[in-house]
């Protein structure tokens, strides 16, 4: 079976700043999940960015294949064509562009970009309608303007939302947890393993031991000092829980 | 004590000095009209074309940009007159009543005067003061008083127009489309005037529309009186989509009286040179205005838009909200000035223009104002000029839009936030969609 994805030695720095990234590898395959967990500062979001290809950011060395494709040569929204999606740590607001037309535009860009054929609209708006249904997304938030006086719950359900319409191959989940209360946190979750597939895997980014219970992990990486310094299967994350990052960041300096 | 100083008199000047002299005597109206025109023209002669020292022209230099003073345009031919009715594609379709002044003459042959509404009248201007109609005499020149060289220009040498009006209580449904056109493929100037009287309670819509040959250097003063009588509503919306080369200056002088509401948009696209300047007069108690205006600029347009509110009466409420999209060398001008007199207690005011620069090289000048001597009210203003959220477009991407795209998007709802304030949908769909092409078109 090809892996989802490889990282393979990869360097990274802010542009014209800081070396964040740090000679890291990974390898995913289809169906996995991969909890990545580690301290604050370590470049856990940087690796977020630099996977989806925010601008501000260098790679310097290495490489990354998604799906056997060089994801480093492709743009954002060619990254995102090709299955990748990553949710927003702190999802943005779009004053104007309501919710329902954002995510219209967004499915046809991606499949515009595949080759195949577009969703009408009528199509999208049922598809957007039951998914949320299934997330407590209300009519009225999808006829709003995207995100915008949403509270942290319904940004990250929204993030869901387009999540689950995308159906991604691979969804990168920054600090997914971060500002739910814990009836989100079960909305969020349920929404990441009804997707759950054979051939689809989730990157998921946290501090929190706390995500783990309700999106059980494959394997566990710590990431310390921009690259992966342990790996484990699942009862990792408890074990940090009880231990905290300290003998980790040690053994990266 | 500022001295006076007197500067030589331009190219132009003097070429508009000698126009008046050889044309005045050809002009239409009475003697009444006629002297009007010598005190305008006097007037304007006094202080000479606006310049960077006047205030209000502080941006648009227009004894710098005038180098010349082409001659006026001649009556159009027949075949002008035909061409003309294709004008302004992006309203086609539209249940509009059109009604066309062809290089600055009205054409009724192509306007469509028939099964007018009971209560609407439409003349032109030239006719109206060759016969000195009433409505001219009470209403010409006397709506908001302004010493504005342009306009001073624009009185001397006003030539035709359309003179609409509304009897009191009569609601006009069928929006008019005034549709300037200019055909002549040599640089004339243009002299148009029109007015609109609403009565009391009255209703009418009004889209205005100015276009003309791209490569060509032609220039257009072009002048709205509108009287909104009490209760009654006036909706305007402004097209400037002038050839690339053209010269466009436009004056607006509205007076409305109480319980009224008025709204006009400016929506400019096209043009070299493009000033809109607005008076806008709340003489009664309990009047709502909404001014609004998108400018997309390229290259090097120029387009500046001068905003006077003067809050007269108490209990009046005023939105104000500008757009301007800025892209290639080209650069907008935004000077706006809500004025509330004394005794316009309660007045609720609130203004903000925005800029959104694409380029290194655009420009954006913003020049917002309160002048207010009453103490009973609340008033704010703001402006913002800044470049496309990068954080924003980047969201945008990393769901699978393209770059261009997610600008487009952006773009798209920062107009939005004027656009979407124009109660005619046609005409509001209209705009998105000039929008949108203008937005696939630049590069």
């Amino acid at each position: 079976m090809a892996p989802l994805l490889e990282i393979r030695d990869l360097h990274a720095e802010i542009t014209g700043g800081r070396k964040i990234i740090n000679g890291m590898n990974l390898t995913i395959n289809p169906g996995e999940v991969h909890a990545i967990m580690g301290p604050n500062g370590a470049g856990k979001s940087t690796l977020s960015y630099v996977l989806s290809g925010k601008p501000g950011y260098e790679v310097t060395s290495g490489e990354v294949l998604f799906r056997g494709v060089d994801l480093l040569s492709l743009s954002p929204d060619e990254r995102a064509a090709q299955g990748m999606f990553l949710c927003f740590q702190y999802p943005l607001e779009i004053p104007g562009v309501s919710n329902m037309a954002f995510l219209h535009t967004a499915a046809n860009s991606q499949r515009k970009q595949r080759g195949e054929p577009e969703l009408t609209s009528p199509e999208l708006v049922r598809k957007v309608r039951e998914l949320g249904k299934q997330l407590g997304i209300d009519t009225d938030m999808l006829k709003r303007p995207v995100n915008v006086g949403f509270s942290g719950g319904e940004k990250k359900r929204n993030e869901t939302l387009q999540m689950m319409l995308l159906e991604p191959f691979l969804s990168i989940l920054d600090e997914a947890d971060s500002g739910l209360d814990i009836d989100a946190l079960k909305v969020v979750s349920n929404g990441v393993n009804a997707m759950r597939s054979p051939d689809r895997s989730f990157l998921v980014i946290t501090h929190y031991q706390r995500l783990l219970d309700y999106i059980v992990p494959d394997v566990v990486h710590v990431f310390a000092a921009g690259r992966i310094v342990h790996t484990g299967g699942k009862e990792l994350a408890l074990e940090l829980e009880a231990t905290g990052y300290a003998q980790y960041q040690n053994e990266a300096a | 004590m500022a001295a006076e100083i007197r500067l030589m008199k331009t190219a132009a000047e003097l070429a508009l000095a000698d126009a008046f002299a050889t044309l005045k005597s050809r002009l239409p109206g009475d003697a009444a009209v006629a002297a009007r025109r010598v005190d305008a023209f006097e007037a304007f002669a006094a202080t000479g074309l606006p310049h960077r020292r006047v205030e209000s022209w502080k941006y648009t230099d227009l004894r710098t940009l005038l180098r010349d003073a082409p001659p006026l345009a001649l009556l159009p031919t027949p075949e002008q007159v035909a061409g003309a009715a294709a004008a302004c594609p992006m309203l086609a379709g539209m249940d509009l009543r059109r009604l066309y002044v062809v290089n600055g003459a009205f054409a009724p042959d192509i306007s469509d005067l028939a099964g007018l509404e009971s209560g609407l009248t439409i003349t032109s201007l030239a006719s109206a003061l060759a016969v000195g109609d009433p409505l001219v005499a009470t209403h010409l020149g006397q709506t908001v008083p302004s010493s504005d060289a342009a306009l001073a220009l624009n009185t001397a040498f006003m030539g035709d127009g359309l003179v609409i009006s509304v009897a009191p209580g009569a609601l006009v449904t069928r929006p008019l489309h005034l549709v300037f056109v200019a055909t002549e493929p040599a640089a004339v100037a243009m002299f148009t005037r029109s007015l609109v009287v609403l009565g009391e309670g009255a209703r009418l819509s009004l889209v205005e529309s100015h276009e003309g040959p791209s490569g060509v250097a032609y220039q257009i003063n072009t002048t709205l009186e509108a009287v909104v009588g009490d209760g009654a509503q006036l909706d305007r919306l402004k097209l400037t989509l002038e050839g690339g080369e053209a010269l466009h200056i436009a004056t607006l002088l509205a007076q409305v009286g109480a319980s009224a509401t008025f709204a006009n948009t400016n929506f400019t696209i096209g043009g070299a040179t493009v000033r809109n300047q607005m008076l806008v007069q709340l003489d009664g108690a309990g009047t709502e205005a909404r001014i609004g205006g998108v400018s997309l600029l390229a290259g090097k347009q120029h387009s500046d838009t001068l905003l006077a509110m003067e809050h007269i009466a108490p209990h009046c409420q005023s939105r104000e909200q500008f757009r301007a999209v800025v892209d290639g060398a080209a650069q907008d001008i935004f000077q706006g000035r809500i004025s509330v007199r004394p005794g316009a207690q309660k007045t609720d005011a609130r203004m903000m223009s925005r800029a959104l620069l694409l380029s290194d090289t655009a420009e954006s000048d913003n020049k917002p104002e309160l002048e207010i001597f009453a103490d009973d009210v609340q008033c704010g203003h703001g402006c913002t000029t800044g470049s496309l959220d990068q954080q924003v477009k980047f969201y945008l991407m990393a769901r699978g839009i393209p770059e261009k795209e997610a600008e487009a998007l952006l773009i798209q709802a920062f107009v939005g936030e004027v656009i979407d304030g124009i109660a005619h949908e046609g005409v509001r769909a209209a705009l998105s969609d000039a929008t949108r092409t203008w937005l696939i078109e630049r590069k």
